[in-house]
Formats: structure tokens, C-alpha cells, sequence
């Protein structure tokens, strides 16, 4: 039964892996691929360690496993904020079709 | 039966690292190619989790710990070398 369920956690982590690399490969400019980039780190990577939780059950081993699922949580989102800020205020080039005229006068 | 399983996934996530590492080498601005070293990183601390699993070897986890902790800090040190133009 617990076999079943690391199984599958398993497959769906590795599956989000791979949407994410697809992703890297066909979206045309930068800020999109962020977007699958982001997918790819935090249900890829935590669904993978997730299923190890389950099955080493409740030890230290579990522990640091939960710690790195948050740590990556963190720090992901933190780089591909980061990467995309970099992005913009460099001036790299964005899609044609990208409506930025109804984000202009907020923020600043 | 769970060890081979472990090994295919392992693979698979070999696989998926090189073609992230092909659009490290093709990628045509410098954000591409960090991007792409970005999700080699979090792979990699996949990868390692995994392989302790397949060998029960406890120690794996620290390394796995101590390489997340690198990976994210090179993201950041290079956005800030291409924003700014220096480290410190």
C-alpha cells in the first residue's frame, strides 16, 4: 500500500520535471520561461521528496527531508524573482504580443 | 522491485538534466541559460535524495542540503554580477 503511494507520487514528480524542461524548450522568450521553470522546481522537486517522506516514515532522515522541501520552496521563487527582475531592468527582449499597458501606473 | 524503480527514475532525471543542459549551451541570452542552470540545480538535489534511497545511506541528505544552499546562492551572485556590473 505504501509502495503504491510513493510510486505515484513519484511518477507525478518526474512528470512535472519533464512539463518543466518541455517548457524550457518551446516558450519564446524569457519571462515565459520562468514561468515553466517555477512549476518545474516546487511540484517537481517537492513531490519527488514528498514520496520519500513517506517512505522512510518518521525518522531524521524524513526531517531533513521536509527541511529541504521548504528551503527550496523559499529559495526557488527568491531566484526566479530575481532572474526576472534582472530581465526587465536590463531590457531583454519581451514577445510582441505581451500586453504590459495594463500594468502601467501601478506599482513604481 | 523499489530499488530498479528508484534507478528508472533516477535515469529519467539524467535524461531531463541533459536537455536542460542543452539549453544552457544553445539558450540565447545570459537569463536563459541561468534559468537553465537554476532547474539543473534543483535536479541535482533530486537526484542525490533519490540515490540515498537506493543505497540507504543517510549521508546523502547533507550533501543534498549543503548543494541547494550552493546552487541558490550562485543564482543569486550571478543576476547581481549582470544587474550591477560587480559582486560587492
Amino acid at each position: 500500500m505504501k509502495d503504491i503511494v510513493v510510486v505515484i507520487l513519484m511518477v507525478a514528480g518526474t512528470f512535472f520535471f519533464a512539463m518543466g524542461t518541455l517548457g524550457l524548450w518551446r516558450f519564446p522568450d524569457v519571462f515565459s520561461r520562468a514561468h515553466a521553470s517555477t512549476k518545474c522546481d516546487t511540484l517537481g522537486c517537492g513531490l519527488i521528496l514528498l514520496s520519500m517522506v513517506v517512505r522512510s516514515g518518521f525518522s531524521l532522515a524524513s526531517l531533513k527531508m521536509l527541511l529541504i522541501i521548504g528551503f527550496i520552496w523559499l529559495t526557488n521563487a527568491t531566484a526566479a524573482h530575481v532572474i526576472g527582475n534582472t530581465a526587465l531592468k536590463q531590457g531583454y527582449p519581451m514577445l510582441k504580443e505581451t500586453r504590459t499597458w495594463i500594468y502601467r501606473g501601478r506599482g513604481e | 522491485m523499489m530499488t530498479e524503480f528508484f534507478l528508472g527514475v533516477c535515469v529519467a532525471l539524467i535524461a531531463l538534466t541533459f536537455a536542460c543542459m542543452a539549453r544552457a549551451a544553445v539558450g540565447p541570452t545570459a537569463m536563459d541559460r541561468l534559468m537553465a542552470i537554476n532547474i539543473i540545480g534543483t535536479k541535482t538535489v533530486a537526484i542525490i535524495c533519490v540515490i540515498s534511497l537506493v543505497f540507504n545511506e543517510d549521508f546523502f541528505l547533507d550533501v543534498a542540503i549543503v548543494y541547494a544552499l550552493i546552487s541558490f546562492l550562485t543564482t543569486i551572485a550571478v543576476a547581481k554580477y549582470l544587474q550591477t556590473g560587480s559582486l560587492f
